[in-house]
C-alpha cells in the first residue's frame, strides 16, 4: 500500500495548485501524476509517486549516499580488523 | 540513475552483508514495520544474509492488514446499496468480512471498482452524477494527502455524490503499542520511509528516547534494506537509541510539509480499532466537521455498525512480530491467498502472503522457542 515509484517528470501539464499535473517517466511508461505536495519539481526531477501523486522530489546527491557509505565503512573496517576472540 | 536498479546491485549487497556480519556480538531482533518493506526482505531474501543471531520480525505496516472486520462489513454494506459505485485499491477485495468479501458483492452484480489512485474515484463520480461513488480510504500516512486531496478537489468541483469510507491509521502509536506490550521482543526498528517521505521523522525522536530503542528510517530497495540494518545493529551494539535517516533520497526530518497541511486540513486525530490488536486511542484519522458532508458512514447509516472477530487468524500476533507466518497451524493448508482466513494472506503487503508467495516451498514450519 505504501509504494512509492521513482519516476521522472518530462512535462508539466497543469499548474492550479490542487490540481497541479505532470507527465511522469517509468523506465519508458507515461503516466499523469499529481504535483500538488511537491511545488518545487520540475521537468527532469524525479519524484516518488504513491497512489497517481508524487510525495517528494528525489535528492540526487542524496540518492549515491548508499554507495559512499558503504564505501566509507568498508574502508574504516579494513583500518579496524576485529579482535581475535 | 533510475533509482531502483542501482539498490539491487549483488556485490554492494554482498558487502553490506559482511559488514553486518563484522559488527555483530550479540543476537539482537529488528522489526521493519512496513509490509512493503516485509515483502522486499522475503522476496530478496535479505533475512537470509545476516547472521544466524539476527532475527527479523514483520511488524503491522499493512493497511489491508490491520482494518477491522466491522469497516469490511460496512464497505460490503455500503457496496451493495442500489445505484453506488464502490471504489477500492485491489487489495481489499478478497479481505473477508464477517459474511464474504467485496469481491462476492461484485458476483452478486454489484458495483465494485479497483481504482488505482482515489483521485480517479473523484473523477467517476463527476462523470456519474446520478450515482453514488464510495471510496474506500485505507491506508497510513504515505496515502493520506492522496485521499486528503480526492476530498478537497471534490470539495472544490462541488460534487455531492462523493464520499469516503475512511479506515486510515497512523503509524507512531502502533510502534508504541508493540514496545508496551509484555511480549514484545522488539529491540529496533526500520521505520516506514514513505510513511516518513510525508511526516517526517520528528515524531519518533521520543519514541526511541522513552523506549531506549533505536529507529532507522528505511528504503525499500536491497541496499536500502541492508544499510538500514547495519545502521540499526550498529546502534545497537554500542548502546545508542537514535533516530536516523537511511532513506535520505525521499525523507527529510520535517517531512513534506505542504503534503501535512493538507492532511491537517481534512482529518482530525481520532482513536480507532485495529484488528488483531484492538482500539488505540489517538491511532487514525477521521474526517473534520468541515467535510462531514463525504463521510459515507454517516451518508449511508452504517456508523454502529460492530462485528466480533472469529476465526483461528492469528493476525494479530503476526502483526506485532510475536510469530511468523510460519508458525500458525493454518498457513499454507487452512489459509491460503485464494482461500484466506485473514488479511496478511490476502494483501500484497502481508506477511503471510510473502512468505507463501516466496517461502511456502523452502520454509519448514518453525517452533516457537
Amino acid at each position: 500500500m505504501c509504494l512509492a515509484v521513482p519516476g521522472k517528470i518530462v512535462a508539466i501539464l497543469d499548474e492550479d495548485p490542487l490540481t497541479r499535473r505532470g507527465k511522469v517517466d517509468f523506465g519508458g511508461i507515461q503516466k499523469e501524476v499529481n504535483l500538488a505536495f511537491v511545488p518545487e519539481a520540475r521537468v527532469g526531477d524525479y519524484v516518488m509517486v504513491h497512489v497517481g501523486i508524487a510525495i517528494s522530489v528525489v535528492d540526487e546527491a542524496e540518492a549515491h549516499r548508499v554507495f559512499e557509505y558503504l564505501q566509507q565503512i568498508d574502508e574504516l573496517e579494513e583500518l579496524n580488523p576485529p579482535e581475535a576472540p | 540513475m533510475r533509482f531502483i536498479d542501482e539498490y539491487r546491485d549483488r556485490e554492494a549487497a554482498l558487502r553490506y552483508a559482511r559488514l553486518i556480519a563484522k559488527i555483530t556480538t550479540r543476537p539482537w531482533t529488528i522489526m521493519e514495520v512496513c509490509g512493503g518493506q516485509t515483502h522486499a526482505i522475503v522476496r530478496f531474501g535479505i533475512d537470509e544474509l545476516l547472521p544466524p543471531g539476527v532475527t527479523l520480525v514483520h511488524g503491522p505496516g499493512c493497511p489491508v492488514c490491520v482494518t477491522p472486520v466491522e469497516l469490511i462489513d460496512k464497505a460490503i454494506a455500503i457496496a451493495s446499496m442500489p445505484g453506488v459505485i464502490f471504489c477500492s485499491f485491489g487489495d481489499m477485495l478478497r479481505v473477508p468480512g464477517t459474511r464474504g468479501d467485496l469481491f462476492s458483492v461484485k458476483a452478486r452484480g454489484g458495483d465494485v471498482r479497483i481504482v488505482y489512485s482515489p483521485l480517479d474515484a473523484v473523477q467517476l463520480a463527476a462523470r456519474n452524477p446520478d450515482r453514488e461513488v464510495v471510496f474506500f480510504a485505507v491506508g497510513f500516512e504515505t496515502t493520506a494527502p492522496a485521499n486528503a486531496l480526492a476530498v478537497l478537489q471534490a470539495h472544490q468541483m462541488g460534487l455531492k455524490n462523493f464520499s469516503m469510507l475512511v479506515a486510515h491509521v497512523l503509524v507512531p502509536l502502533a510502534m508504541e503499542a508493540i514496545l508496551q506490550s509484555p511480549n514484545n521482543r522488539v529491540q529496533g526498528f526500520l521505520a516506514a520511509g514513505h510513511v516518513c517521505t510525508v511526516m517526517g521523522y520528528r515524531e519518533y525522536e521520543p519514541i526511541a528516547k522513552k523506549y531506549r530503542v533505536p529507529i532507522v528510517v528505511t528504503g525499500f530497495e536491497p541496499l536500502d534494506l541492508l544499510q538500514g540494518l547495519y545502521m540499526c545493529i550498529r546502534q545497537l551494539e554500542e548502546g545508542r537509541y537514535e533516530v536516523e535517516n537511511q532513506y535520505t533520497r525521499s525523507v527529510r526530518r520535517q517531512g513534506n510539509e505542504a503534503a501535512q497541511q493538507h492532511i491537517r486540513e481534512v482529518f482530525e486525530i481520532v482513536p480507532r480499532k485495529w484488528r488483531g490488536i484492538g482500539e488505540l486511542p489517538q491511532s487514525g484519522l477521521g474526517l473534520r466537521a468541515p467535510y462531514r458532508a463525504y463521510d459515507a458512514e454517516r451518508k449511508f447509516g452504517v456508523v454502529a455498525h460492530t462485528a466480533e472477530e472469529a476465526s483461528e487468524c492469528i493476525a494479530g500476533e503476526v502483526l506485532q512480530g510475536a510469530k511468523k507466518p510460519t508458525e500458525c497451524p493454518a498457513f499454507g493448508t487452512r489459509c491460503t491467498p485464494e482461500h484466506p482466513l485473514g488479511a496478511p494472506m490476502v494483501s500484497s503487503e502481508g506477511a503471510c502472503a510473502a512468505y507463501y508467495r516466496y517461502r511456502r516451498f523452502t520454509e519448514k514450519q518453525v517452533s516457537t522457542p
